[in-house]
């Protein structure tokens, strides 16, 4: 299997085979003898040299994160043999952006209405949970094509709340 | 003793109470809103009844629904565990009016601490020390302004009713006194419904630690050590210790005595605490009575080695104390992490959702009081507040080493958790070397975080394809905003993808 993964920002190519125990493993070039057990969903043993790793996967509404021990890596991985790895990988500078719900709660105020401009990192509305209120940011410079969730409406982590283009 | 308790209260206090109820042999009873049928406290009670809407008004705070399940059920006390309606004199005052036994202090003594300017003048009169200021509220600028200039600046401007930092601020010079009265004013009248306001001395980087009281209802008070709860964020505490790194035996005797003389006047019975003000030089100032169990209170537990909810259920059944001041001991060090659903990276703004993974931590000297679990949803609907974990050891350096220990075995998956805040409090100089005040953690936050990222940034890459490839249930491909990830249509999808990989072998 052959793998492109993105840690922190920072691309690794990753060829991985199943060998005689464990994993042969070549990380940009490197080879690797791993050994590695799902000790249970979302939580993986690995052990490199003699070295121990617990792993836990975490998936939020808009990432994935990897923890290796008690420190986080966002993490992107793409199958190359994938259709949908190859056209989803680095598409999303261009076209349009769809701003997530971070978490469950109301939107309480639209700060930037459709067909205006919007500049990267500016506030395009605000979500309220457990009484504090969220500003919900534009990934990118552009337009605000649509708002799909208007004032007053309850949000589930990950649900789309506005399209900036 | 009661034949049977009803707890008034959800997440880990109302389990905790639960707990305590188990060990005694008393029967228990849940009780819980719309969004809570799955919560912890319902599995674990002897009985649950459904109270309502989310919404606290219509279920947790509704005494008309809690009062109607304590007859239908035949609970014979009430347990009203933090927040909501412990400090409420009109519910307890209910309860004797419905021949319910409110496990606390009486309606009178929380009437006379819930305002704090009639309980500033009760406590005056009972030789308690004050920070300097008004004990009545201010009726015009032109009185604020005759008090500050005799107390001098700077000065804190307080609502009588208030509490959480609401109502509250700093004056630094005359100029500015105007405007803050106005702003106080207003902000306590939105809060609390009461424009009433006092004026007080501002104590520059003071502490903030609070005395344990116990009363029983025969006139026996006893003090349980003082707890040092400096560490707070929007005046709402984060980390709390016992003993106080800053107080010395004298000091806690002086204090305890200040504590349980402020209990005595106010006819106060069951557990409370006494919260003082401490400026530089030891000297301390009393704050606010708190009528109630509080969230810190296990490393009172294991520091004295009592248990303060059977304590409490004992006391509100009428039994005396079973030790007096003299038999109280003071052994080793305990430190409280308030874990709460909040993002670190986002301001802690609140973060509520699915608990997707839950790796708990245990081993010697770690207390766990939780009410999550993993699979349940964190509902919108209430406070953050998930789970405390305490550490307790010989001494503070063994306390604080079990703890960082355990803050590295506990993980929560799906939400975000403070946990990382703890692990960077825990290795701060300045925490390890106890030097503490109220504007810590603020000081803390504003400073750069250690960078922690980077070393095995590879093991995360290696880690990703095994992942994919043992456990591909979950998606492997992450959203960056264009996918469309949708917390109702994930398990959809992860089926779709697992029943896709199998299909090419």
């Amino acid at each position: 299997m052959v793998y492109d993964v993105t840690i922190d920002g920072k691309d690794y190519r990753l060829e991985l085979a199943r060998a005689e125990t464990g994993w042969q493993c070549r990380l940009d070039g490197r080879e690797l003898q791993v050994d590695a057990v799902l000790t249970q969903r979302d939580v993986l043993s690995v052990l490199i040299g003699g070295k121990a790793y617990e792993i836990k996967r975490e998936h939020t509404a808009t990432d994935m994160h990897l923890w290796v021990g008690s420190v986080r890596y966002l993490t992107e991985l793409r199958d190359l043999r994938s259709l949908r790895g190859r056209k989803g990988a680095r598409a999303d500078e261009k076209g349009p952006k769809k701003l997530l719900a971070p978490m469950p709660g109301k939107v309480v105020r639209i700060l930037i209405g459709e067909q205006h401009a919007v500049e990267a990192g500016q506030s395009v509305l605000v979500v309220e949970a457990m009484k504090m209120q969220n500003e919900i940011k534009s990934p990118k410079k552009g337009t605000v094509k649509k708002i799909v969730a208007g004032e007053g409406a309850n949000v589930n982590a990950g649900d789309v709340l506005a399209i900036v283009e | 003793m009661f034949k049977k308790i009803l707890i008034a209260n959800r997440g880990e206090i109302a389990v905790r109470v639960i707990r305590a109820c188990r060990e005694l042999g008393i029967p228990s009873v849940a009780v819980y809103s719309d969004v809570d049928r799955a919560s912890l406290h319902v599995r674990k009670a002897d009985e649950a009844y459904h109270i309502g809407f989310p919404a606290a008004a219509e279920s947790y705070l509704n005494f008309a629904k809690i009062l109607g399940v304590a007859k239908r059920s035949g609970a014979d006390a009430i347990h009203p565990g933090y927040g909501f309606l412990s400090e409420n004199a009109k519910f307890a005052q209910a309860c004797v009016d419905a021949g319910v036994k409110f496990i606390g202090p009486t309606a009178a003594s929380m009437e006379m601490m819930g305002s704090k300017t009639r309980a500033r003048q009760e406590m005056e009169k009972a030789g308690v020390p004050f920070v300097p200021g008004t004990s009545r509220g201010l009726e015009s600028l032109q009185q604020a302004e005759q008090v500050a200039a005799k107390i001098g600046y700077p000065l804190m401007l307080k609502a009588a009713a208030g509490g959480g930092g609401k109502g509250m601020r700093l004056v630094h010079t005359p100029g500015e006194l105007e405007a803050a009265l106005e702003a106080a004013q207003s902000e306590a009248e939105r809060a609390f419904g009461d424009r009433e306001v006092y004026i007080e001395k501002a104590i520059v980087n003071p502490r903030h630690i609070e005395m344990q009281v116990l009363a029983d209802e025969h006139g026996n008070t006893v003090y349980l050590g003082e707890r040092e709860c400096s560490i707070q964020r929007r005046h709402q505490k984060v980390l709390e210790e016992s003993p106080s790194p800053f107080v010395d035996a004298d000091m806690r005797r002086r204090m305890g005595e200040v504590a349980v003389r402020v209990a005595r006047a106010a006819g106060y019975t069951n557990a409370g605490t006494v919260e003082f003000l401490v400026d530089q030089d030891k000297n301390f100032f009393f704050l606010e009575m708190n009528t109630r169990l509080q969230v810190e209170h296990p490393v009172t537990e294991l520091i004295t080695g009592l248990d303060l909810v059977h304590l409490q259920i004992r006391i509100a059944a009428g039994e005396k104390l079973p030790f007096g001041q003299e038999d109280v001991h003071i052994r080793g060090h305990a430190i409280e992490c308030r874990i709460y659903a909040e993002d670190p990276d986002n301001n802690y703004f609140p973060s509520p959702g699915k608990i997707t993974l839950l790796l708990l931590p245990s081993g010697p000297g770690i207390r766990l009081d939780s009410g999550m679990y993993e699979g349940w949803t964190v509902p919108i609907d209430y406070d953050p507040l998930l789970a405390k974990l305490i550490g307790y050891g010989t001494d503070r350096t063994q306390a604080l080493s079990r703890l960082t220990r355990a803050l590295h075995e506990y993980f929560v998956g799906g939400i975000k958790t403070n946990i990382s805040l703890f692990r960077r409090i825990l290795t701060d100089s300045d925490f390890q070397a106890g030097k503490l005040d109220t504007g810590y953690l603020d000081r803390l936050l504003k400073a750069k975080p250690p960078e922690v990222r980077g070393v095995d940034a590879h093991i995360a890459a290696i880690a990703a394809g095994i992942f994919a490839t043992l456990d591909p249930a979950s998606p492997p491909t992450t959203g960056n905003g264009n996918l469309s990830v949708n917390s109702g249509n994930k398990t959809a999808s992860g089926w779709k993808r697992a029943a896709r990989m199998e299909g090419l072998g």
